[in-house]
């Protein structure tokens, strides 16, 4: 392996600021001193490894990981995509974990109080290493948008949650997934965090018919990034050092 | 114009939201019999090597109130400086200890609590030794990108004076901030580290 060196410093510009008042609850949870930058060093280089050891058969299927008396209600979808780094190289052997509400916006969650009923077939949450070519899948029902109080009248569009390792802890990331033509994501307190558009794009899942399961579930395909690295082919120095 | 780079950017963070429970710590909030048990709960084996020690306090807001929402990780070095890791090119690492935990701060204190082991130093980029230290990541609803931190040891005071990312700090009322208290419950050290996200005495945080 050549890209053993350290990671690409964070286009901290393209992801959102901590400071968005818009979304009210980043204003006390803002630091407002400056970052410490810092060069990677072997603590920040490493990071966990999950194997699929860990993982059970049902792991990647919130249709049946919960199941108690039948198949929750909702719109069947597979969500699907590659994990990649900013080199557009695949991300193998990775894990990946999930989570969302239910089909009518209600999340399995004791401080929860939307009206809207728990589904008790559905847990809402899901996770899967991805393959030699940094692929994943899971099987789910689409969420529905719910409430939630920030404004008197701010809806989230429907998401789903994902929290994504890559080979290092530098690389951690969370993020959220929406869905193609959804109005409301234009609408979010949120999602508006984000400064650019380009961005925001690219958290947008397409429709993908192409992976639907006929006569069974829509698919979409969500591509993830995560941070590339430089390769040691210069550096005057010995790897890991 | 010029060539493109052909580079892709890193997808964008956002926050982790008020639930992230459901997907990170499920047997924690009550979804039960979808996994054994929560990923990150139990680090240390019962052959681990090293001093076993606890972790534990409060993250706190700008108005000095404990987040009861928030989800911590850490990841560290086994007691001889080695991580669990498959990227670790210097020795292998005690394969009785992960290096990796994962606890949510408790809904109604605010609280933390991690059962590890004491790490060993660790290499800075040119060699000399860092101080013994923690790494945390901070997610939470409020927080639209993970904030990185470390947790230092203050009966470590000579590696303290000498740790390269220490030195780094150039507002030096700020180093106390990253050193955790010690003391002793049971004959067992507890290191108390508070992470405090704005205001009086704000913790350090990384762009590493």
């Amino acid at each position: 392996m050549s890209d053993q060196g350290s990671f690409f410093q964070r286009d901290r510009s393209w992801h959102p600021p901590a400071f968005t008042p818009q979304y009210k609850t980043s204003v006390l949870r803002s630091p407002q001193f400056a970052l410490l930058s810092l060069e990677n060093t072997v603590s920040e280089m490493t990071g966990p490894h999950f194997g699929h050891s860990q993982l059970g058969p049902l792991d990647n299927d919130l249709i049946r990981n919960y199941m108690q008396t039948g198949e929750p209600i909702g719109q069947r979808i597979v969500v699907h995509g590659r994990v990649l780094d900013e080199n557009a190289k695949p991300v193998p052997g990775v894990l990946l974990e999930f989570w969302q509400a239910n089909a009518g916006g209600r999340y399995r969650h004791k401080k929860e109080a939307y009206l809207a009923p728990l589904d008790p077939n559905f847990g809402g949450c899901g996770r899967t290493i991805t393959d030699e070519e940094g692929r994943y899948r899971f099987r789910t029902v689409k969420p529905g948008a719910y409430p939630w109080p920030n404004g008197v009248n701010d809806w989230r569009p429907a998401h789903i949650h994902f929290s994504i390792f890559g080979h290092a802890f530098t690389q951690r990331l969370i993020t959220q997934m929406y869905f193609e033509g959804d109005p409301m994501i234009w609408q979010c307190p949120i999602v508006s965090t984000i400064p650019d558009r380009n961005a925001v794009e690219r958290l947008v899942a397409a429709l993908d018919r192409n992976n639907t399961l006929p006569m069974d579930a829509l698919a979409y395909k969500f591509d993830i990034v995560l941070r590339g690295r430089r390769s040691t082919f210069f550096e005057n120095r010995m790897e890991g050092n | 114009m010029v060539q493109k780079l052909d580079m892709l950017k890193e997808s964008p963070s956002q926050t982790a939201g008020p639930y992230v429970h459901i997907g990170l710590t499920p047997n924690w909030c009550d979804i039960t019999g979808v996994y054994p048990e929560d990923l990150g709960r139990t680090m240390v084996g019962l052959q681990a090597k090293g001093e076993r020690i606890v972790v534990t306090g409060r993250v706190l807001d700008g108005s000095g109130t404990p987040l009861e929402d928030a989800l911590i990780e850490i990841w560290q070095a086994d007691a001889a400086g080695l991580h669990n890791s498959p990227i670790e090119k210097r020795g292998k690492a005690d394969p009785h200890f992960t290096g990796w935990g994962r606890q949510p701060t408790d809904g109604a204190t605010g609280e933390y609590r991690f059962e590890t082991i004491k790490p060993g130093r660790v290499p800075y980029v040119d060699g000399r030794p860092m101080a013994p230290h923690i790494i945390f990541w901070i997610v939470a609803r409020g927080i639209n990108i993970g904030l990185h931190t470390r947790m230092y040891f203050a009966d470590e005071e000579t590696a303290n004076a000498e740790c390269p990312v220490l030195a780094r700090i150039e507002h030096r009322s700020r180093v106390p901030t990253l050193i955790a208290r010690r003391m002793e419950e049971d004959g067992r050290a507890v290191y108390t580290f508070d992470i405090r996200l704005q205001g009086e005495n704000e913790t350090v945080f990384f762009d590493v």
